[in-house]
């Protein structure tokens, strides 16, 4: 579904992503870790197109989408939530989930949507995705934004970062169903070891090369430094 | 004074300013190219023409509920220089909704101003909504100018709400506004102005908190493109025991110029006043999420816009 060929990424005189090249098959689940500045968060920009690799090539269903834009590889089927989501001033929360759904959803259908990252709509609906929310709120709002496209592919950028433990066992939750129900791949850059732990592979990144690709079921000290292992919140 | 029969530039101008279909039902003044052309009153709303200058004075009965006046004004002729004295008096808790709006087509080389004088007297408990749009239009090479002046005055525990906008079409506008407010008053305002071309956009409010426990919200938001130029000025006087929040958001774009000026002065030491300005393009993480969204750059910046001033 997703290959990486190559991929080299500089800024400010540093070499970020050093020749990555991995595959993502159709409905699995790829964990990338490693230890803050391994370049985690820069790789899955340059899936999305945020970011332009220097040199490398992404191919997605056969298509090499290297040269493409965010919004068109959005319109292929890539989806991205953010680690930091981003405030709005004026558009409600009812209208950045119409415009992910590209339609106009009615109100019982986007309360159905927010009640799945834990959210008690009817109070959300019309507020502004803005400053008025907390960190936590907002960022269920982002991963509500990104569940409502339905995509084949979905990039979260740390989705645990800010949100609580009931959250945390949702988002455990919708990440099964996004697979169940899309055949859906799903592309997680974390440091969880929950997460870790229910990804078909692990990609370890280390000072932007990866160190090792590791499938399921092997326990995380036999590949992960102790102290990395023990700096994973277990939640 | 006759049925008017609305034309079409006359029709999409009230579509524009006031959401009308064409003329309105209840309690009404429509006013053209500076002339009263239909008046309209209920049991409980009256509304006298003046007879010293230009222009309306509007009784609201006591305990009036739910009604609304509308007040639009078009200007269709090139030339026009209209000023219309509109005084209305809201009755002691009434509730009424005050849709205004003034629409300009110009097609012609000659200037066309219209300046609308208001004037609000608010017994104990009234409340008001005041909606008012302005809209400019016209293929002409003279310039449509909207320099519009409100009063406010608020007596115990009135209300009073204040949406206005300005988003197309108008060259040159100066507004000032003006509140004093007595006990347990609330004025609420709500502005949204966006500027284009060579536009210049002046906005000025000057509110006196007097009363105890009065209170006070201005939110001004507002997109200046291309070479327009919007001045924002705020002047707050807490004169008592009171609440003013004044907040000024602006979005620039090409070579838009936003200057805000904010005053806020506590004359009483339980005064809690607080002024909030930002002003900046859009931010690019705003158009990046979006496009995430598969939005292209220029829908993104759209729906962004259009959230801003919604």
């Amino acid at each position: 579904m997703l290959e990486l060929k190559n991929i080299n990424f500089r800024a400010d005189g540093k070499h970020i992503l050093k020749d990555i090249s991995f595959t993502l098959d159709a409905g699995k689940f790829i964990a990338i870790t490693g230890p803050n500045g391994s370049g985690k968060s820069t790789l899955a920009k340059i899936i999305m197109g945020i970011n332009k690799p220097d040199s490398g090539q992404i191919i997605l269903n056969g298509e090499d989408i290297t040269g493409y834009t965010i919004d068109q590889r959005a319109r292929m089927g890539i989806s991205f939530g953010f680690q930091q989501p981003v405030r709005f001033k004026g558009i409600t929360v009812h209208d950045l989930l119409n415009l992910s759904a590209k339609e106009k959803l009615s109100s019982k259908d986007a309360c159905d949507i927010l009640a799945t990252v834990g959210l008690c709509a009817n109070s959300y609906l019309d507020r502004e995705v803005n400053a008025s929310l907390s960190g936590g709120e907002l960022k269920r709002i982002e991963i509500a934004s990104v569940i409502t496209r339905g995509t084949k592919l979905t990039i979260f950028d740390e989705p645990e970062a800010g949100i609580d433990l009931w959250s945390f066992n949702n988002l455990i939750r919708v990440f099964n169903e996004m697979r169940a129900k899309l055949s859906g791949s799903i592309i997680v850059i974390s440091h969880q070891e929950r997460i870790l732990n229910i990804a078909d592979e692990i990609v370890l990144l280390t000072d932007g090369y990866i160190e090792k690709i590791v499938p399921h079921g092997q326990p995380l000290e036999s590949f992960i430094k102790m102290q990395d292992v023990r700096s994973c919140c277990k939640l | 004074m006759d049925n008017v029969i609305l034309d079409k530039f006359d029709s999409a101008l009230l579509k524009a300013v006031a959401d009308l279909p064409g003329i309105p039902t209840g309690a009404f003044s429509l006013r053209k190219n500076g002339k009263s052309v239909q008046v309209n009153v209920t049991p409980n709303i009256n509304i006298i023409p003046k007879k010293d200058k230009p222009g309306i004075d509007i009784y609201v009965r006591a305990d009036t509920k739910g009604e609304t006046v509308h007040i639009p004004v078009v200007i269709t002729e090139s030339g026009i220089n209209d000023v219309v004295y509109n005084d209305f008096y809201i009755g002691k808790n009434a509730d009424v909704i005050i849709n205004a709006g003034c629409g300009i087509h110009n097609d012609g080389c000659n200037d066309t101003h219209h300046n609308g004088v208001h004037r609000f007297f608010l017994d104990e408990g009234a409340k008001i909504l005041y909606v008012e749009k302005h809209y400019g239009e016209g293929d002409g090479s003279g310039k449509r100018v909207l320099d519009p002046v409100t009063e406010v005055h608020m007596g115990k525990n009135s209300s009073c709400e204040m949406r206005t906008t300005q988003i197309k079409g108008v060259d040159s506008t100066v507004r000032s506004t003006s509140a004093e407010l007595g006990d347990g008053a609330s004025l609420v305002i709500t502005e949204k102005i966006m500027t284009h071309g060579e536009q210049l956009a002046e906005t000025n409010f000057n509110v006196d908190l007097n009363g105890f426990d009065s209170k006070v919200q201005v939110t001004s938001r507002s997109i200046a493109t291309e070479n327009s130029t919007q001045k924002f000025v705020s002047n707050v006087n807490g004169n008592n025991q009171c609440f003013g929040h004044v907040e000024c958001d602006a979005i620039i774009k090409d070579h838009g110029k936003v200057i805000s000026i904010p005053k806020i002065t506590a004359n009483c030491v339980d005064a809690n006043l607080i002024h909030e300005a930002a002003i900046g393009k859009i931010a690019g993480e705003q158009i990046t999420k979006l496009m995430t969204l598969g939005l292209t750059e220029s829908e993104a910046e759209t729906e962004i816009i259009n959230g801003f001033l919604k």
